[in-house]
């Protein structure tokens, strides 16, 4: 495989891995946690390497993984201690991610982690970084850990697929009937935390972030079944990776920030178009009903 | 000014605490009101969407000007805000995914032009970089002028209609009841945070500047429940956090400006939670006992 299809392999993993995950959270209006979420795995990534010296998977994984939970923590007790829940977000996340940027700054110019590389991530670099076993190369590790995460969201959705379904929907009666709600919702944290956290070191914080919360939205606005919100958030968010690749290249920009700006003209093109919920299609609906009466 | 050259800063630096003084507690006091009206992160969009306004005026017109571009970061600002409203007003999408989705992309795009005006016109050199996550050493007497008049005057706004902002914020109904210009005044609250937004992101950068404006007053919500005292005390924060993190950071090589103002007013935020005398834990551990 070449160099820009593992490229457009690990944008389009990014966006299903996140697309899935982010629409969960979306119909349980906690999208601004998917944001603070995706800013403070910094932090986790920061502060790893300071524990570990190196820049290796694992570490930065359970590192990234500990600082999401705490954030989505923090965020609860604010919350609960009675601070209004934007503030204790807006809070929460701006610390944590100011504390990674100043400790990054600390590092120096021997790694590969700046600034530029939190808000931006390496994708162009994804290929040459392959898993070795033995010599040989099976693939960029990007694609391995996204493939690894992604598979197991699918499991997770599919085993509790129920639950997550009513509990989305109906917390009140999932409670009734006995559904583990608060299960329910560490299980979506810790499904967003990993997908943010194999995305971030190659997509950077933004693509993360617009990856989570806009593909879901688009499909909000295409269907109301849940299966096929799960779908067609996915596909949106593949669609976003191939078309923001394709600008990237041909302008010469930024590959994260062009897909973040592909999540955006499908959610336009969505929030205008949608035979159903689109703008244009109701204000037409609503002239033809008063032309017929 | 004698105070700083008393601590041995030159008369550059001066300058650039003293603006880092003001803009803190006119971010501060302003907060307040933010705060109140639960839009603490719809200013976090509206700062993020400065970005691409920034760039699109280097685009336009090729020069580096600190008057068009805070033109383009107030015009994408506004913009962005409003793009909120219409999701909000216009779909069934909610408030805080609307948010979301108005943060990431349109600071996406203004990655996207980020990278264009890098390898179209040699960027590096327009300093545009500093934009995200700013940088108070990179600051010249000019720009320093344009924060520090903005901040007096909008803290001058805000203690002159102080009253008025404050029935509009606490009781809308009530202020529209004895005859306050209740749109009016809200436009002028709306556009004093787009107006600290931007003149603030050349100091402490697109990404954190809300956190000025959320952080120092919610540490001041635990030391009282009156709208005054808790807008003089936020200003107050806000101004210790602005210049303590510019102190850090001009002393102390490589330290970013707006991080390092930020983690001061978490700072502050942390003391406040724990021994804040109306809502703080330990007060309020000593009362349970």
């Amino acid at each position: 495989m070449n160099y820009t299809l593992w490229i457009i392999l690990t944008g389009c993993l990014v966006g299903v891995t996140c697309g899935m995950s982010g629409v969960l959270l979306m119909l349980k209006k906690m999208s601004m946690i998917a944001d603070a979420i995706s800013h403070t795995v910094l932090l986790g990534i920061v502060g790893a390497f300071f524990v570990s010296q190196s820049l290796n998977g694992l570490p930065m994984l359970i590192g990234a993984a500990v600082v999401g939970l705490a954030t989505a923590f923090f965020v609860e007790s604010l919350h609960r201690s009675g601070i209004q829940s934007d503030a204790a977000i807006g809070v929460v996340f701006t610390s944590l991610f100011a504390l990674g940027v100043v400790l990054i700054s600390f590092i120096g110019d021997q790694v590969h982690l700046d600034t530029k590389h939190a808000l931006m991530g390496e994708i162009a670099f994804v290929p040459w970084d392959t898993l070795q076993i033995k010599g040989e190369s099976y693939g960029p590790v990007a694609v391995w850990m996204l493939g690894t995460v992604l598979v197991l969201n699918l499991i997770l959705i599919a085993v509790f697929y129920k639950e997550i379904k009513i509990s989305t929907f109906d917390p009140q009666y999932a409670k009734l009937i006995g559904v583990p709600v608060a299960f329910v919702h560490y299980l979506l944290m810790g499904m967003v935390s990993l997908s943010t956290v194999a995305s971030f070191d190659s997509v950077g914080a933004i693509l993360v972030v617009a990856m989570l919360i806009v593909p879901g939205a688009t499909a909000y606005l295409l269907t109301d079944r849940f299966i096929t919100l799960l779908l067609i958030s996915g596909v949106v968010g593949i669609l976003s990776a191939m078309i923001g690749y394709g600008a990237a290249v041909y302008w010469n920009v930024s590959i994260a920030g062009a897909m973040a700006s592909a999540t955006g003209l499908l959610f336009l093109a969505a929030f205008l178009f949608s035979p159903k919920h689109g703008w244009l299609m109701k204000k037409a609906k609503q002239r033809r009903l008063a032309a017929n009466s | 000014m004698d105070f700083f050259s008393v601590l041995g800063f030159d008369a550059n630096t001066e300058w650039v605490l003293t603006g880092s003084l003001l803009l803190g507690f006119a971010s501060g006091t302003i907060g307040s009101f933010v705060l109140l009206r639960k839009q603490s992160l719809i200013s976090d969009a509206m700062a993020h969407a400065t970005l691409p306004g920034v760039c699109i005026m280097y685009i336009l017109f090729q020069v580096k000007s600190i008057p068009l571009f805070l033109i383009g970061a107030a015009l994408t600002g506004l913009l962005a805000t409003q793009a909120i409203q219409l999701i909000i007003h216009r779909s069934r999408i909610k408030t805080d995914a609307a948010i979301g989705i108005v943060i990431s992309v349109f600071f996406g795009f203004g990655i996207v032009l980020l990278t264009y005006i890098q390898q179209h016109f040699g960027g590096s050199k327009a300093g545009l970089d500093t934009f995200i996550f700013g940088q108070a050493a990179s600051l010249v007497k000019s720009d320093v002028q344009v924060i520090t008049i903005g901040s007096l005057i909008l803290t001058m706004i805000a203690a002159l209609f102080f009253k008025e902002f404050k029935t509009v914020v606490f009781d809308p109904a009530f202020a529209k009841g004895i005859g306050l210009p209740v749109r009016l005044l809200d436009s002028l609250l709306f556009s004093m945070v787009l107006l600290v937004v931007v003149i603030g992101i050349q100091m402490v950068g697109v990404v954190l500047i809300a956190a000025l404006l959320i952080t120092p007053p919610l540490a001041a919500r635990f030391w009282t429940e009156q709208l005054g005292v808790m807008a003089f005390l936020g200003g107050s924060f806000g101004a210790v956090s602005g210049i303590s993190g510019a102190i850090l950071s001009t002393t102390i090589d490589h330290l970013p400006t707006g991080p390092m103002m930020v983690l001061s007013a978490s700072f502050i935020f942390f003391l406040s939670f724990l021994f804040g005398s109306k809502k703080g834990m330990l007060p309020r551990m000593v009362k349970l006992l």
